[in-house]
């Protein structure tokens, strides 16, 4: 079974405040601390289990400026066996459907049983991508899986819904997109972060994958920003320190508002 | 000019229209002809309701596969139905099946597309739309291209409002659903319910953070909630640490509410946590961290210990119900 499993490099979202550059409205990528997105090290650990389980290959495929090879190399640490970088200059700027078109474009290439993203990314949160790839590829996509199983040609996942979970199956290939926080992701061993140096890590370009940067790229974009502005802050209210009494004064501050 | 259409994709829960679409739709009916469409079990019934929320025209199609099989054959026919028709504008509320359906749609057609967006305008038919973004920034953005053009709101962005006097007109969509694209299928549902209100539509919400230490100690926030008769949160940390359901988180990534009251237990108050909760009316936070970010968006701030305050607020209240009753 060969799982082609998506991941990005974000700001550290435990350190920093994404920030948009006001010259270009990108997100700002210098100076600040980089890492793999939490939510993707997930998507990395579920193809890991499903690999023990089932055999086969993990290749993680990232799209992004050369940094992000750290990233794919945190993957390879953790135990995938090939990464792949879609990294070009035209590619800066592009917006969901111009990521999915050459996340699909690199992915169509390995002929994946199983693609796995997470949900959404957590700098962008706009969730798009793998549905989008899942129909460049023309595969279903199952999506806000907390549990995958596989079973033959068949994959079954429980997928979270705002009341409790639906079994959902289709076969394969298939792309998975996994909730937040349904795995807690390994870390990666001292052996496998000496093996990773090892393991193979690609770098295409948009014309190695056959794309046009009409498609895929700024020029392509079909999202434009046109301004951003500060959201006005929540002016703070009073702050008391407990010294006993504070489950009084809450409520009593509950009375006063009528929230009882 | 002729006054743009706005087509609002509305999805059934259990054969009735979902809240979040029909605020979408109230919106819609504001700006322009607001026309909806709406497929499964169902479909034809929930029309007249669609009426009274500003739909001029409903475009049905009553077939059950749409309820049993996810996102592919929906896109396909809501793709075709697309280019025949040619709306300005298709709007979806944020929700899992909408957000499946919306990414398929983007690549068929090529159109651009905006997620998590609060609010829109279309000025002369430019279009504008909010997008909140790392917490402290509203993204102002646009789509450029021709075509229909694909925007997601979050729930609660807009209030529902009703329109008398509005008879929409059906039609029934003629589409047959290719065999091909029946191959997601959800075989079991199950509800796991848990008691009170849902997160959405609570007036109270209590959340618990990572501050309460281990997951036993989640219970107190239970118990405060039960009393209030609210409803149970959590940030995301949480969520990831397995103490409670994803279901239950909210934030960036999770849900966005609006509740009357919002008590933070143990939240320090990240900023995608934030995001998802800054628009309660009052927000009581309790954390033993006196320089936690949540303080500065709190009415009523309180530096102390969860584990002692958050009980000792249950049996005042309690008390104070009793005497009241």
């Amino acid at each position: 079974m060969k799982i082609c499993v998506c991941v990005k490099q974000i700001p550290d979202p435990n350190i920093e405040v994404s920030k948009l550059d006001p010259a270009t409205n990108r997100l700002v990528r210098t100076g600040v601390s980089l890492v793999l997105d939490p939510g993707d090290e997930g998507g990395v650990e579920a193809a890991l289990l499903l690999q023990e389980k089932h055999g086969g290959e993990v290749v993680a495929v990232s799209m992004g400026p050369q940094t992000a090879q750290e990233a794919l190399r945190r993957t390879l640490a953790m135990g995938a066996d090939g990464a792949i970088l879609i990294s070009d200059p035209a590619l800066a700027g592009a917006d969901s459907l111009g990521t999915a078109r050459a996340l699909a474009a690199a992915i169509g290439r390995e002929q994946p049983d199983l693609v796995i993203c997470a949900t959404e990314s957590t700098d962008g949160y706009t969730g798009m991508v793998p549905g989008g790839i899942a129909q460049l590829l023309g595969m279903p996509a199952l999506t806000f899986a907390r549990e995958i199983s596989i079973d033959g040609d068949t994959c079954t996942i429980h997928r979270v819904t705002p009341t409790g979970y639906q079994v959902v199956e289709a076969t394969l290939p298939v792309v998975i997109t996994v909730a937040s926080g349904a795995y807690t992701p390994r870390y990666p061993s001292m052996k496998g972060i000496m093996a990773s140096k090892k393991k193979p890590l690609s770098v295409l370009s948009m014309a190695d994958l056959g794309l046009n940067a009409s498609e895929v790229g700024e020029a392509g974009a079909k999202e434009r920003v046109v301004s951003v502005s500060k959201i006005e802050a929540r002016a703070a209210g009073r702050v008391i320190k407990d010294d006993g009494a504070a489950a009084v004064a809450i409520a009593d501050f509950l009375d006063q508002y009528k929230l009882l | 000019m002729m006054a743009d259409t706005i087509w609002v994709w509305v999805e059934l829960n259990q054969g009735k229209p979902f809240r979040g679409s029909l605020e979408v739709l109230s919106k819609a009916a504001q700006l322009g002809a607001a026309e909806a469409v709406v497929f499964g079990s169902g479909a034809r019934a929930a029309a007249p309701t669609l009426g009274a929320y500003g739909a001029s025209k409903v475009y049905v199609h009553d077939d059950a596969a749409y309820d049993d099989y996810m996102a592919m054959p929906a896109a396909a026919t809501l793709g075709a139905l697309i280019e025949q028709q040619r709306p300005a504008l298709l709007l979806f509320a944020t929700t899992y099946d909408g957000r499946d359906v919306a990414a398929r749609l983007s690549p068929m057609l090529g159109s651009g597309l905006i997620t998590d967006a609060t609010d829109f305008s279309l000025n002369g038919g430019e279009l504008r739309v909010s997008v909140p973004w790392g917490g402290e920034n509203i993204v102002t953005a646009t789509l450029v291209h021709n075509g229909t053009k694909l925007v997601l709101f979050r729930p609660k962005a807009f209030a529902l409002e009703e329109h008398s006097g509005i008879t929409p007109t059906v039609e029934e969509v003629q589409a047959s659903i290719d065999p091909a694209l029946l191959r997601a299928r959800i075989t079991r549902r199950v509800e796991q319910a848990a008691e009170g209100p849902g997160l959405e539509d609570a007036a109270i919400i209590v959340s618990g953070g990572r501050g309460l230490g281990k997951p036993e100690n989640f219970s107190v926030v239970e118990a405060l909630a039960n009393v209030l008769g609210g409803a149970v949160g959590a940030t995301r940390a949480v969520v990831d640490a397995g103490w409670v359901p994803y279901s239950y988180q909210v934030g960036q990534t999770g849900k966005t509410v609006k509740p009357t009251l919002y008590i933070a237990v143990g939240i320090s108050g990240a900023i995608q946590h934030l995001a998802g909760m800054k628009g309660s009316k009052y927000i009581v936070a309790i954390n033993r961290d006196e320089n936690a970010p949540i303080f500065s968006a709190a009415d009523l701030g309180v530096v102390g210990d969860a584990l002692t305050i958050v009980p000792q607020l249950t049996e005042e209240l309690k008390r104070r119900k009793a005497a009241g009753g």
